[in-house]
């Protein structure tokens, strides 16, 4: 400090130089790890990272111009895709709520109960919702349904973490006020908790039908339904144009979807 | 006698009501087309998930310990994946999130410009985009890279967005005042501001980043989902589930860690 105030010049520095040191280390072990990833995924690359960026001009240009001609053959594969997701996320904020209720912590006191619905919960979103859909095909074999199914439980396991946490958050005064006037639990229920609870909980369901949505175009791939199976089948082709052309499908739902969902949630918050 | 009903309603207004009748009007079709549309085969389904639950279910739990060197491996470059991955995203959403930002280009239309190209971004799903870079680079997990990279550039350069347009634009215009020129400005008064919460977000990302690239296998962009496949394809779902396991314990970590490093941060 004293040499910065006797008018050496220097500003004085803005961190300590443990921090600036401790910074240093972190950001190189950082880049280092990026550099290693970086090596290890090209490995099994042919020709390196020239060859392969000179290649992607050539095969993006097989992807133009998109046959358009092939979306209206594939309306009813798209129109699927989304009554999928429609049914998992009602099903899922239906089923939502005894869960949901069973893992806030304001709610159930019962401790252990609690751990188990939460330790239950975390299990179940860890696990991606295509990966799921590969076991459910593995069980009900190719169709709509174990698509459905896997869109259903990866919900389920995001809104319940959310709608739990909106519980918790509620504020309880008006509840204790009510029953202290003599509302049954039936009443604090509806007029005490579900006010404070439901503006969140339908946008949470919106935002789940919007992942949704996007998670039910590729549940095809690995024949779980929908508009999935026909962008395989044409990328096995090598019909990159009408894939292309799916693609620019699913891209335009997807983007209108969400504005419809937004201005939804707009409307009833 | 006192009067103990409730207050009298507010009125609402025909606007709202009518809003609110079209929206409860467009559910109802919505749910109809939907039941009447989606086709079921409910016998063919109850048939085969009788004949195959024992084949598949208890497999699922007896995890096949002989596979556990390949599943390490492949587990690992997941997560080099999503590193790499997101890494790059973290870099390429700062140009991005600037321009989307209106405090920082001033202009409404560059703004509006920024945030169209990051939503045209979002909503690409990972998988699409690695199907087409996996066209384009060949089935290896650098293609895996590029998705998760493009994939977490439309998320990233929202938040950043949001984020820059959040701070404190006082201290931008004290250091205006002084005489400070861009760069400093940059500098001493925007980075700052914005680099907690830009690492917390990044970091939020990978862990996205990392449920995102086991799947990404599943179209040849490398990582665990290669294995997916191979092990659904041959039934073999003793190895199924190991890697289910592999899955959750990974994600668990790294969820674990990334939280409490983002704590810190912030």
């Amino acid at each position: 400090m004293t040499k910065n105030t006797t008018g050496g010049g220097k500003t004085p520095a803005l961190y300590p130089v443990k921090t600036k040191v401790q910074i240093t280390i972190i950001f190189f072990i950082v880049l280092g790890f990026y550099l290693f990833s970086m090596v290890w995924t090209q490995r099994e690359m042919v020709g390196g990272l020239g060859d392969a960026l000179g290649n992607m001009l050539v095969v993006i240009e097989k992807f133009f111009p998109p046959n358009l001609e092939v979306i209206p053959k594939v309306w009813g594969e798209m129109a699927q895709t989304i009554q999928m997701a429609i049914i998992a996320t009602t099903a899922a904020a239906i089923l939502t709520v005894p869960l949901a209720i069973l893992s806030a912590q304001n709610v159930t006191t019962f401790k252990p109960l609690y751990y188990l619905t939460r330790t239950l919960l975390n299990i179940l979103r860890t696990i991606p919702d295509l990966v799921l859909a590969v076991i459910f095909v593995g069980l009900f074999g190719i169709g709509v349904l174990p698509g459905i199914l896997a869109l259903f439980i990866f919900s389920l396991g995001i809104l319940a973490k959310l709608i739990s946490e909106t519980i918790e958050s509620v504020d309880m005064n008006p509840l204790e006020a009510m029953r202290a006037s003599g509302g049954n639990v039936y009443q604090v229920i509806f007029f005490g908790l579900v006010p404070q609870v439901l503006p969140q909980f339908t946008s949470f369901v919106l935002y789940v039908f919007e992942i949704n949505i996007r998670a039910s175009v590729v549940l095809g791939l690995v024949g779980a339904g929908g508009i999935g199976l026909v962008l395989d089948q044409q990328l096995g082709f090598y019909n990159y144009q009408n894939a292309m052309a799916i693609i620019i499908l699913i891209f335009v739902v997807v983007i209108v979807i969400e504005y419809i969902s937004n201005k939804l949630r707009e409307a009833l918050i | 006698m006192e009067n103990y009903s409730l207050p009298p309603k507010q009125e609402k207004s025909i606007w709202k009501r009518s809003k609110r009748i079209i929206i409860a009007l467009f559910v109802i079709a919505l749910y109809v087309w939907t039941f009447v549309g989606i086709d079921i085969d409910w016998g063919r389904a109850l048939e085969r998930v009788i004949s195959n639950f024992d084949r598949v279910i208890p497999k699922l739990f007896s995890p096949d310990w002989t596979a556990v060197g390949e599943v390490g491996v492949k587990i690992a470059e997941t997560v080099l994946i999503a590193f790499a991955g997101s890494f790059m995203a973290a870099i390429l959403a700062i140009p991005l999130g600037f321009l989307a930002a209106q405090n920082m280009t001033g202009s409404k239309i560059l703004a509006t410009i920024g945030k169209w190209i990051l939503s045209a971004v979002r909503a690409f799903p990972d998988i699409i985009l690695a199907i087409l870079f996996v066209v384009a680079v060949g089935p290896n997990a650098f293609a895996g890279v590029l998705a998760i990279a493009i994939g977490s550039t439309g998320m990233l350069g929202k938040l950043y967005s949001e984020v820059i347009e959040a701070i404190d634009m006082k201290v931008v215009e004290a250091m205006e005042a002084n005489g400070a020129n861009k760069i400093q400005i940059l500098f001493y008064g925007v980075l700052p501001q914005i680099i907690p919460e830009f690492l917390s977000y990044a970091i939020y990302r990978f862990e996205i980043d990392i449920r995102a690239s086991s799947i990404l296998g599943i179209v040849g962009a490398g990582g665990i989902g290669t294995m997916i496949i191979f092990a659904a394809n041959n039934r073999n779902w003793n190895e199924m589930g190991l890697i289910l396991l592999a899955i959750i314990i990974v994600v668990t970590i790294i969820d674990f860690i990334s939280a409490r490093i983002r704590r810190k941060i912030v």
